[in-house]
């Protein structure tokens, strides 16, 4: 298993308890071995398998959704 | 705060809310003089409440969907809505509006302080211009390759780190450094990215691609520290995880065992727990206590300290012990010889003889012979070994020769001088025979001593460890004024030194830490031995930066102060934030739950909170004293 870390902004994310939120959502997701929201920075960093990004990607937005609908992981 | 400076969206918001203020008062005024009947005042109540709050109950429906139970939004509008289904329709629509306005104040203060981190970071040079084929070219500094020759003009930033070919000038080296006295450059010079070029157009070649200049390190790093978290950090994570349950669990109580055990009606209890909802998000706590170690550690790398996590800066607010590594960091570590005792020879043949064997080295020591040496042609030297902390060995003019301190002469069973001296002494032998001794010094950084006579005024205690003699040591430790001093030892001494003074430290306090600060040459295992390893001087030098917990960027002893004052300050606005938030919210459920304070009084406890606890962390940012 490769793992990878990566840096990704975000864009509208408005409150605080709801990164803390997706991060504990995003830190439990199969293949995501840590993930820290910085509020502050809008930024994620994701450190996960590499030969997983793609199912990743899919699972990390669904979980940004589920907690704040309006904001977004810039996933290059 | 200007209005200009509003987003679109908080610009919008603001419209909002201001109609939410007029509609409302309106409904007052009409409530208040015309008696509407019941579903008219709803009708004019809901009004104001759409206006302001339509955002929140369709984000609580969505979300409400996705299952989240413990949405804000979602207890926000089943506390409002509750509020009007029970006939409070004044109050409902009024606390809507309230934490809109709570919620935009919020807002705006979140991006002010985000805009204040990021003008404090806003070092990072956006374009280079570089020289290709005869060619000025503008490009952003990633497309810069390694010796390629770039052209900075005055009032540019530094794009990468480079050395100066033609031209010369002053930089600034604030941003990196927080020293605000420019520094002369010229041809040969060093010039790290970040800098500013105040006067006159420098020509360069780089020296390092952009991803490894300083600015690109030193953002990384400032940036990545929000990673590595304080306890306190912790401890506000795992108590909003129950903290947002706990309460709601205690609405539902409140809502229904009083009524049903018969202590009052249902509407009048389920306005008590709907108050609950209101005060039920840890928003304060989660934003402002991050928020503060953000400010902190931003703050700091203003004034050239940096913190690579919130952790280390509780860990050096708790010093107890401060331990010194003597040359480089106390001591200017330039060296200069300053007696030479030969036995047996000539003053110029000890001098010489010492030069040369030193000649395959460049510690500060070998460097001082070296300059004393001058002009003077020293011999061919070969088999140069170095041995570590005692000196060298090498073949010079066909003889075995040593130079180094005490313990090597002793080692090699040669008698010496052992006078003691405040300097440090290099012996020298050659097969087997004594020949002298020369007596190199260092001299005190200008703020030493002010550092450890403040550091011993906070209460922490000093203490010095070095690889020079004792002689040497203990004068400086006597010049210095510091408690304690521990000499003649080799790097892993330095180790066991520090795990000794770590175990007698936690003796006197729990929570007490051991600081070790030194320059960042040979001192890794104990920058990582530390409870948090201080390398000073390190503009430029990966190594040190990598090893430290916390960097000071130039070589004044005294930006110690700084950064403890700063974790110290950070740390009192974290736990002012931790127990203001605490105790307001606390109260405010009490009195709730007793009927005291209404809906009003719970809104501030959320939105009023998280408001003035953003505002007291952005102090974190403000320069120290």
């Amino acid at each position: 298993m490769a793992m990878v870390k990566k840096v990704y902004n975000m864009e509208d994310l408005d409150c605080a308890n709801c990164a803390r939120k997706m991060q504990d959502a995003i830190c439990k997701l199969e293949g995501v071995s840590s993930c820290d929201i910085n509020f502050m920075m809008q930024k994620m960093t994701l450190e996960f398998d590499d030969a997983e990004q793609a199912k990743i990607v899919k699972a990390v937005k669904k979980c940004v959704k589920k907690v704040e609908p309006d904001c977004t992981v810039l996933f290059d | 705060m200007k209005l200009s400076q509003l987003s679109r969206k908080q610009k919008k918001m603001l419209v909002r809310i201001i109609s939410g203020i007029v509609l409302l008062a309106a409904a007052f005024i009409i409530t208040h003089f015309a008696e509407p009947p019941k579903l008219a005042e709803a009708a004019l109540f809901l009004l104001p409440f759409i206006v302001a709050g339509y955002d929140v109950v369709w984000r609580a429906v969505r979300n409400i969907g996705h299952g989240q139970v413990f949405d804000e939004n979602f207890l926000m509008t089943l506390a409002t809505i509750g509020a009007m289904a029970v006939g409070e329709y004044s109050e409902g629509a009024a606390v809507m509006l309230f934490y809109q306005v709570g919620e935009l104040f919020q807002n705006i203060a979140t991006a002010n302080s985000r805009r204040s981190v990021a003008e404090l970071m806003d070092i990072r040079p956006d374009t280079a211009a570089v020289v290709r084929n005869g060619e000025t070219l503008t490009v952003d500094p990633s497309e810069v390759a390694v010796g390629e020759t770039i052209v900075i003009k005055p009032g540019e930033k530094v794009p990468l780190d480079c050395i100066v070919k033609v031209g010369s000038g002053s930089v600034n080296t604030a941003a990196l450094t927080g020293e605000s006295l420019p520094r002369e450059v010229s041809e040969g010079s060093e010039v790290l990215s970040g800098c500013i070029n105040l006067t006159g157009t420098l020509t360069c070649t780089t020296t390092k691609p952009f991803g490894e200049s300083t600015v690109s390190k030193i953002l990384e790093l400032v940036e990545n520290a929000s990673s590595k978290k304080a306890r306190a950090e912790n401890f506000i994570t795992k108590f909003a995880r129950i903290y947002t349950p706990a309460v709601v669990a205690g609405a539902v109580l409140l809502a229904f065992i009083p009524p049903l055990a018969g202590g009052g009606s249902f509407t009048e209890w389920i306005m008590r727990a709907l108050n609950f909802l209101v005060v039920s998000c840890p928003c304060a706590l989660v934003i402002s206590v991050p928020l503060s170690f953000f400010g902190g550690i931003g703050g700091a790398s203003r004034e050239g300290v940096l913190i690579k996590g919130g952790n280390y800066m509780e860990t050096l607010s708790n010093a107890q012990t401060a331990v010194f590594d003597k040359t480089g960091t106390l001591t200017k570590g330039e060296f200069s010889v300053k007696k030479i005792t030969p036995h047996g020879c000539t003053e110029e043949e000890l001098l010489k003889l010492a030069a040369a064997a030193e000649s395959g080295s460049n510690h500060p020591i070998a460097q001082s012979l070296a300059k004393a040496a001058g002009e003077i042609a020293l011999p061919e030297i070969s088999e140069y070994t170095e041995l570590a902390g005692r000196g060298i060995s090498c073949i010079c003019g066909g003889k075995k020769v040593f130079a180094g301190n005490g313990r090597l002469m002793e080692q090699e069973g040669i008698s010496y001088d052992k006078s003691p001296i405040s300097g440090t002494a290099v012996h020298i032998a050659a097969d087997g025979v004594y020949m002298g001794v020369i007596e190199i010094g260092d001299t005190l950084k200008s703020n030493s001593v002010k550092t450890i006579s403040e550091l011993r005024a906070l209460g922490v205690k000093t203490v010095i460890l070095t690889g020079d003699s004792k002689a040497a040591g203990e004068a400086a430790a006597k010049s210095l004024g510091v408690d304690e001093v521990y000499t003649e030892l080799m790097p892993e001494d330095k180790v066991v030194c520090t795990e000794k003074l770590i175990k007698e430290t936690r003796g006197r306090s729990k929570n007490g830490s051991v600081v070790f600060v030194g320059d960042g040459i040979n001192d890794a295992p104990v920058l990582s031995r530390a409870d948090v390893g201080i390398a000073m001087g390190a503009a430029g030098s990966d190594a040190a930066i990598e090893a430290a917990d916390i960097v000071l960027m130039d070589d004044d002893p005294s930006k110690l102060i700084t950064a403890f004052k700063i974790s110290r300050r950070t740390l009192n606005i974290v736990r002012q934030n931790i127990v203001l938030a605490l105790a307001i919210k606390a109260l405010v459920l009490v009195t709730s739950a007793l009927g005291i304070t209404n809906m009003w009084a719970a809104v501030f406890a959320d939105v009023g909170v998280a408001v003035l606890a953003i505002l007291n962390a952005m102090r974190a940012l403000r320069k120290i004293k």
